[in-house]
């Protein structure tokens, strides 16, 4: 009984949400189609659907797609690799974290497009040059979440992984700190995927490549194109989202084993 | 073996507000398969002076040794089942209990059949794969004495292991330990804020003074296991330990 009210209950939200979408869609429309009038300041919902079926005819979207996946994929590649070790050497060793903390504390808050000038001067108009401008974006929350899941640890998992034979910091690290620390990296990794993505349109903006959502999304606003504008802020929102959720489907199994409720 | 001397034992905190000496001049002996029970007024220095047999803490004079060998930092010789869930969340039971083991670069296939023998003495066959979160706290309790034995150690420190349990499961619990004791043999030195457990369970009580901490008296229990909480002998004992903390506890 309290389960059919329960399955009700969901349904009635899920049908809400879809009542609410179609109609936020249906007042874009006569917005865009009665009020604005001008598809160069507002395109409606069909200007946008009609470039859409023409974009997808030119068989453009998949390798834009492609090459935008491949600048994010170095970027958080590259903030994973060195993110991580830095942010266990920071919360574990405490002359490691003088050291670099004062270092970390000045960067951080310069915002990662302000390095592009940078990115093209060492990089070039490469691939490269786009992922690190991701990378910038990306690093600091996967060291920061890296480095407060190693400082939070509770004091007495370590002294029972001395306790029962660990004698290194080695070995306390790998076999006690890291997993201990796990819930706290996947979300620093959730924010910095986030945070990447929101550079990614910024980093394709100089033109790096000849695809790329971000690239087209800059090239079609060069030539006027707004309803194509709209089709690649949806898609680059679209694909922020299922990339979010396969993340967190991953990682919500790999941990709830172990934890109990919502992981990341 | 696990032959525990402790000589002229003293250990002081530095903090900015000065220096507290949490213990001076301890001397105790503690026998191979004996069950000693440490009681004292809170803030005497019961748990530091486990924490120094267990290598954790170092003292600032003294030495501690086992079976003549002088102690310098942790070894898995010396089990400890610690007050708060010690478990590591993110192993399950078996895993848990055969950290030890692996540590030591024992084989899966040993080191899980070794564990399955201290799983069994603790009661928990069913529950050899779940997690530590599906865990009662008595059960996560009994996980961690597991844990510490699979290491086969000379000693077993236990710092008031039952202190978080309800009333029922504590009873039981000490049941089971003194079995335990009783299939392993293992020199015990618990730590416990409850005269009536100590009681309980111990051979000797060792009582220590409030702060700086000494040895104010050691208790002889001479009767065997099984013991009548309920007996006129049980509670004289338990008044003399109650009187003689009381007396050991600073003035306020």
């Amino acid at each position: 009984m309290a389960m059919k009210i329960q399955l009700n209950e969901q349904r009635q939200r899920r049908l809400l949400g879809i009542a609410s979408l179609v109609a936020a869609t249906i007042v874009w429309q006569l917005v865009a189609d009665v009020v604005v009038q001008k598809p160069f300041i507002l395109p409606s919902f069909t200007d946008v659907a009609a470039a859409f079926v023409e974009l997808a005819g030119t068989g453009t979207l998949l390798p834009d797609i492609a090459v935008s996946l491949e600048h994010f994929a170095i970027g958080l590649g590259a903030a994973f690799l060195i993110g991580v070790p830095l942010g266990i050497l920071m919360g574990w060793f405490r002359v490691a974290d003088s050291i670099s903390d004062p270092i970390v504390e000045v960067l951080r808050p310069i915002p990662p497009l302000a390095w592009i000038p940078f990115a093209i001067i060492w990089f070039g108009l490469t691939t490269q040059a786009a992922g690190f401008v991701i990378f910038i974006g990306a690093f600091f929350p996967i060291l920061i979440n890296t480095y407060t899941g190693f400082r939070n640890i509770p004091k007495v998992f370590v002294e029972a992984g001395k306790v029962l034979g660990c004698d290194t910091s080695l070995e306390l690290i790998h076999y006690i700190a890291l997993p201990a620390a796990i819930p706290s990296i996947a979300a620093g990794i959730r924010i910095a995927m986030g945070v990447g993505w929101m550079c990614l349109v910024a980093a394709e903006m100089f033109g790096v490549s000849k695809f790329g959502l971000g690239q087209k999304l800059w090239q079609n606003y060069y030539l006027h194109q707004m309803p194509n504008v709209v089709v690649y802020m949806i898609i680059l929102g679209f694909a922020g989202l299922v990339i979010d959720r396969i993340f967190r489907a991953y990682v919500d199994r790999q941990l709830l084993k172990w934890r109990s409720g919502e992981v990341v | 073996m696990g032959r525990v001397s402790i000589r002229g034992l003293t250990k002081a905190f530095v903090k900015e507000e000065g220096t507290t000496v949490a213990l001076k001049n301890v001397n105790l002996e503690v026998r191979d398969k004996e069950f000693v029970c440490l009681v004292g007024p809170s803030g005497c220095g019961k748990t530091t002076l486990l924490r120094i047999i267990a290598g954790l803490e170092t003292a600032m004079a003294g030495t501690v040794s086992v079976d003549g060998t002088e102690i310098t930092g942790p070894d898995p010789k010396r089990g400890m089942v610690f007050q708060e869930y010690s478990l590591f969340p993110w192993r399950n039971v078996i895993d848990n209990v055969a950290f030890g083991l692996e540590m030591r670069g024992i084989s899966k296939a040993e080191r899980h059949r070794i564990a399955d023998r201290y799983i069994s003495m603790v009661g928990l066959e069913q529950f050899r794969t779940s997690y530590p979160y599906e865990l009662s706290g008595g059960m996560r309790q009994r996980v961690a004495i597991a844990r510490a034995l699979a290491n086969d150690p000379d000693v077993l420190l236990m710092d008031e292991p039952f202190g978080a349990l309800d009333a029922q499961t504590r009873n039981r619990m000490q049941k089971e330990l003194l079995s335990i004791w009783e299939q392993t043999k293992k020199t015990i030195i618990f730590v416990t804020h409850s005269v009536d457990e100590a009681v309980y369970l111990a051979e000797r009580i060792v009582v220590l003074s409030g702060r700086p901490g000494t040895i104010r008296d050691i208790i002889e229990i001479p009767w065997s296991q099984p013991r009548d909480r309920t007996s006129t002998e049980f509670a004289e004992v338990r008044r003399h330990v109650l009187q003689l903390i009381d007396e050991g506890e600073p003035v306020q």
